[in-house]
């Protein structure tokens, strides 16, 4: 599967700075497994639910990623501040969004782990942003992200925002994670 | 090059790296837990087969900490999946609950056991794992994917970061001084992503004159910074602490002097003062003088970063006689600080007796309630309570209820505020 050239359209969720991996999956739900397909659903009725009730949906805040009662989201790519990701090495962060069904992340800076393990296990891609669109993007606007030109479009606003290439890790993106990276080069 | 360059390109078969490289290196420990291990296992099973041998049984290290003393099924069931692959592996380390062999909180039991080797490359399915720097190995936090990776090739990718060099000036620590008093003004200082991707290395005379687990309270909360890993170089502390715990051989490596930093920052010990870290952010930093009255109702004192012995011994000796006018929380990080408890004594009264007598909850080594965890863990913030903590993290719904705030301080400062239930400057009660 080829993941960092394809065009990825979806509603944005916005969020703000330091969006740690507690509030992206709090830790009481980590007992799940991610396994089993009826179990894994708890992690995208979950994912984004430790994010205050303010902070959650930007600008107007106290909107869930998630309905309550239902474990897929209507949004597919979130968009947020400087330090995504921070905090713990769990990797049922990147995995509880991709189950919720985002696709993309676009924020300007990433904590290493969670970026890591987004790339590592095929979750999701995390594309940065050249500045923090946090506050230009509104939760619910429709967006285009298209990695061949390193912009994405906001369709609602009609504006475009450049993204960085994916750099080093582009080749275990396109590959789907470091398994079929690792397959591909002769590794495993 | 410096301490953690070295040591990748030690372990890349290279003469030299340089920051920025893409390397593959091999490893020497892997550690895993109860909330990491059983998706690793699985994807290790999906991905190399049903059948599936480590790479190597000696090396893998699991130890169950996270949620133990619960009565959560779906936890329960977590260590009863590691217990299998254990057994199915025919793994000599692993620490199952329940037995004498039960350890606590991973982080502190690797080095009690031996697996925090100078020059080694240690890696484990938790941001903590930093911590082992202290002890001049490369250590760092991966995912359940990177760890299965490992398990099935003993092999992982990284990128050599550039390395940040902190100088702690002084000859001794100045009394009322702690290690997390130190870490909470640099991530204060650099902020929280401060130092992401990169090493953060700490040296100077202050090093010096710091036991391994002031070094180790350092290295812990590097992540908190953003860090990559956190390394001091070995010294005759470092070596005669890791000759105690293990028969293994090991290589210590140095920086060398022209090595290159990226930045270099100096503090002076004599000049620092306690430091508190406020809702919800490590680096929200203020003095705890500047905080003096602010109210609290729960202080808690444990996990990997604040519940070490000596984390209990500073604690102890402000308690000792009086009592909290606030609930707080004792959780010793392993079960070997749980039985010093018992037979380390300040005067005629050992460090369990004072703080039983002080009115403390008393837990079992683990976790607990560092990060929330199920409903029922020890001491978990089930509300709107407002927690002094000698843990890592404040942000957010961190040890629990998401409307709970927390205030992160050294323990020193987590025992005077709770006898005063708000927070103290513990230079009040230390003479």
């Amino acid at each position: 599967m080829d993941n960092s050239s394809s065009i990825i359209k979806g509603k944005a969720f916005v969020l703000g700075k330091n969006i740690d991996t507690d509030q992206i999956i709090p830790a009481q739900h980590l007992v799940y497994s991610l396994n089993d397909p009826e179990e894994r659903k708890y992690y995208g009725s979950y994912a984004l639910s430790g994010v205050p009730d303010e902070e959650s949906g930007l600008p107007m805040g106290h909107i869930p990623l998630v309905a309550e009662g239902a474990f897929q989201s209507e949004y597919s790519i979130i968009v947020a501040g400087p330090n995504f990701g921070c905090g713990s090495s769990r990797e049922h962060a990147p995995a509880s969004l991709q189950i919720a069904g985002i696709k993309a992340i676009i924020a300007p800076t990433y904590a290493r782990i969670f970026y890591r393990n987004s790339v590592d296990g095929g979750f999701v891609i995390p594309y940065e942003s050249l500045e923090d669109l946090s506050a230009e993007i509104k939760t619910g606007d429709e967006l285009i992200i298209n990695p061949d030109i390193q912009q994405v479009e906001n369709e609602s606003q009609g504006r475009s925002h450049s993204i960085r290439k994916l750099g080093s890790v582009a080749e275990i993106v396109q590959s789907g994670g470091i398994f079929h990276y690792a397959r591909k080069e002769g590794m495993v | 090059m410096t301490l953690t360059e070295k040591i990748l390109a030690n372990h890349s078969n290279q003469s030299s790296v340089e920051p920025g490289d893409n390397v593959w290196i091999d490893v020497d420990v892997l550690m895993t837990h109860d909330v990491c291990g059983p998706p690793a296992i699985s994807i290790f099973k999906n991905e190399f087969g049903e059948d599936a041998r480590v790479w190597d049984r000696e090396k893998l290290v699991i130890i169950p900490d996270h949620y133990i003393f619960t009565e959560d099924v779906y936890a329960n069931r977590n260590v009863d999946i590691l217990r299998a692959f254990a057994a199915d592996q025919d793994l000599p380390h692993y620490y199952d609950v329940g037995t004498d062999r039960y350890k606590g909180v991973c982080h502190i039991a690797l080095p009690e056991e031996g697996f925090t080797r100078p020059g080694e490359v240690l890696f484990g399915t938790d941001s903590h794992t930093c911590t082992a720097g202290a002890f001049g190995q490369f250590a760092t936090g991966i995912g359940n994917t990177d760890a299965a990776f490992i398990m099935g090739t003993g092999k992982l990718w990284v990128k050599v970061p550039e390395t940040m060099r902190f100088v702690f000036e002084g000859d001794e620590m100045p009394p009322y001084l702690m290690a997390k008093d130190i870490i909470l003004q640099i991530i204060g200082d650099i902020g929280v992503d401060g130092a992401t991707y990169r090493t953060m290395e700490f040296g100077g005379s202050g090093i010096s004159a710091m036991t391994m687990e002031d070094r180790m309270t350092l290295t812990n909360m590097v992540i908190e910074a953003g860090g990559k890993n956190g390394v001091v170089e070995p010294d005759e502390k470092t070596e005669e602490y890791v000759r105690s715990r293990t028969d293994k051989d090991f290589t210590p490596v140095y920086s060398d002097d022209d090595a290159t930093y990226h930045s270099t920052y100096t503090y002076e010990l004599d000049k620092m003062v306690p430091m508190v870290a406020k809702p919800h952010s490590p680096d929200n930093k203020a003095t705890a003088e500047e905080l003096e009255g602010t109210k609290l109702t729960r202080a808690y004192i444990g996990s990997c970063t604040g519940g070490k012995l000596s984390d209990f011994q500073a604690a102890a000796e402000i308690l000792k006689g009086k009592t909290p006018v606030i609930e707080t929380y004792v959780v010793p990080a392993t079960t070997e600080i749980a039985d010093a408890l018992r037979t380390e004594k300040i005067g005629d009264q050992t460090l369990l007796e004072i703080f039983v007598e002080a009115g403390c909850h008393i837990g079992e080594a683990s976790c607990a309630a560092c990060l929330g965890g199920p409903s029922d863990t020890f001491g978990r913030l089930n509300g709107e309570e407002i927690c002094i903590s000698t843990t890592n993290r404040n942000y957010p719904g961190r040890m629990g209820s998401k409307q709970a705030q927390v205030y992160l301080a050294s323990p020193y400062t987590v025992a005077a505020s709770a006898l005063e239930g708000s927070i103290t400057d513990p230079r009040n009660y230390l003479s």
